[in-house]
């Protein structure tokens, strides 16, 4: 199918994105990479007035490290994360994630803070960026305000961004834990995960982070003494999970309570 | 700022394959109804238009990209590549297309336009792939065919990655 028309908007600078979000609100979309966004208007699931194409702001295409994190602007895509030489060093929970990120040719579009804005609760990105406690900028005319990534993922496919705001970064805390691990389950390398797990172990506790299975990343810090199947199954249970075509909530707990301890394990085990 | 109200149609202009071409497009268009309705480029082939299929693959300023998923208005000012690049004005195949015949890479054809352009890509980065990274690569892209084994063996065989090295100046 082909999109609803809307208007198209390309800023040249943040200033001018801004201002368009505030003219139009609701009625319009921001466009980054597109690789959730194009789909759902090629599917007309959203029929927005406006999109605001933000891709070309140059203000938006740097990796900058700031003291302590490492902050992603909202036109970097998430290839040349990928491809950028401190990742592995700096955030290696987030380079062994990435790669289970879409495709090879959706990573060469889509953008690290077009999958945190658009808050898919199975998604990557958003995961990681619970786990390390990482924060989202938002800007608007009334001002900037940071968000930790726990407040800005409201629920499935929501965060508490207002409709005026420009998502212009993400910041991601540099990580001093070596001891990290992620793996997924999904029906084909590169599709959405029905379920995934991360874990960093630091000291005598392992949080693990999961995607997939509640409406929102989870994440649990674990005592390494503690029955670690016990705590998985508890953990399960509470986060309950959800039916769709792809699983039914009893399949993600079970698959929940298969591969935690593995990664639980391979961190433990890992010297990044 | 570039603005183009829903119902204006925009002069696009692109380098189509290192031809600067141009063309009308209202600003749903999408690139890859661009290219074979208005430019009439109709080596990319369009399966799902939802981004899963990867048929419509084309590079843009050199990286694969779903032209299903990319706006025509977005590419404006850009360098589009697609199938119809590989081969030489003879007809004669690139390599990398003449590996797909030898392996009995595609027997359709419908997917091939786009898996021939992510490997351009991706053989341009790492030019000597594993397979694990070969198949990485094929799994954003259906195909109906094949069972994909012989196109993991054509970019094996052109890559040199395999000792087949000498299949390479077919």
């Amino acid at each position: 199918m082909k999109p609803r028309p809307f208007d198209y908007l390309r800023p040249d600078t943040v200033e001018e994105a801004v201002a368009a979000l505030a003219a139009h609100g609701e009625a319009a979309r921001v466009l980054a990479g597109g690789q959730s966004l194009m789909a759902m208007l090629n599917l007309r699931l959203i029929e927005p007035a406006v999109l605001i194409d933000i891709a070309r702001v140059p203000e938006l295409a740097d990796i900058r490290e700031m003291s302590g994190a490492i902050e992603i602007g909202a036109a970097v895509t998430q290839n040349r994360l990928m491809a950028w030489p401190g990742l592995a060093e700096k955030l290696p929970l987030l380079a062994a994630a990435l790669p289970f990120v879409g495709h090879f040719q959706t990573r060469n579009k889509g953008t690290v803070c077009g999958s945190v804005a658009h808050a898919d609760p199975s998604s990557e990105i958003p995961l990681v960026l619970a786990m390390l406690g990482g924060e989202v900028v938002l800007r608007s005319r009334r001002g900037t305000r940071t968000l930790l990534a726990s407040a800005f993922q409201r629920g499935m496919l929501s965060t508490a961004r207002e409709p005026d705001e420009l998502i212009t970064a993400v910041r991601f805390p540099v990580q001093r834990q070596r001891r990290v691990a992620f793996r997924e389950v999904a029906r084909r390398h590169g599709d959405f995960a029905i379920v995934a797990v991360a874990a960093v172990a630091d000291g005598g506790r392992v949080r693990i982070g999961v995607g997939g299975v509640a409406d929102r990343p989870a994440t649990r810090d674990i005592a390494m003494d503690a029955d670690l199947g016990d705590a998985v199954n508890a953990l399960a249970w509470e986060l309950e999970g959800y039916e769709d075509i792809h699983a039914t909530a009893r399949m993600r707990r079970d698959i929940l309570r298969r591969i935690a301890p593995q990664v639980v394990d391979e961190a433990l085990r890992c010297v990044a | 700022m570039r603005r183009v109200d829903r119902s204006q149609r925009a002069t696009i202009s692109i380098t189509l394959n290192g031809r600067q071409v141009s063309a009308e497009a209202e600003p749903r268009m999408l690139l890859s109804d661009f290219l074979r309705h208005s430019l009439g480029a109709t080596g990319t082939h369009v399966g799902c238009e939802h981004g899963v299929c990867g048929c419509c693959t084309v590079l843009i300023d050199g990286a694969a990209v779903r032209s299903c998923l990319t706006l025509a208005v977005q590419a404006e000012g850009k360098a589009v590549t697609t199938v119809e690049s590989l081969a030489g004005a003879d007809g004669r195949l690139n390599a990398l297309q003449q590996a797909f015949k030898n392996n009995h890479a595609l027997q359709c054809g419908f997917c091939t336009p786009g898996i021939l352009m992510s490997f351009t890509d991706f053989l341009g980065r790492n030019p000597t792939p594993s397979e694990a990274e070969i198949v990485e690569v094929l799994s954003g892209h259906l195909c109906r065919c094949t069972g994909y084994a012989g196109i993991v063996a054509a970019v094996l065989e052109v890559s040199g990655s395999k000792d087949n090295a000498e299949k390479r100046s077919v």
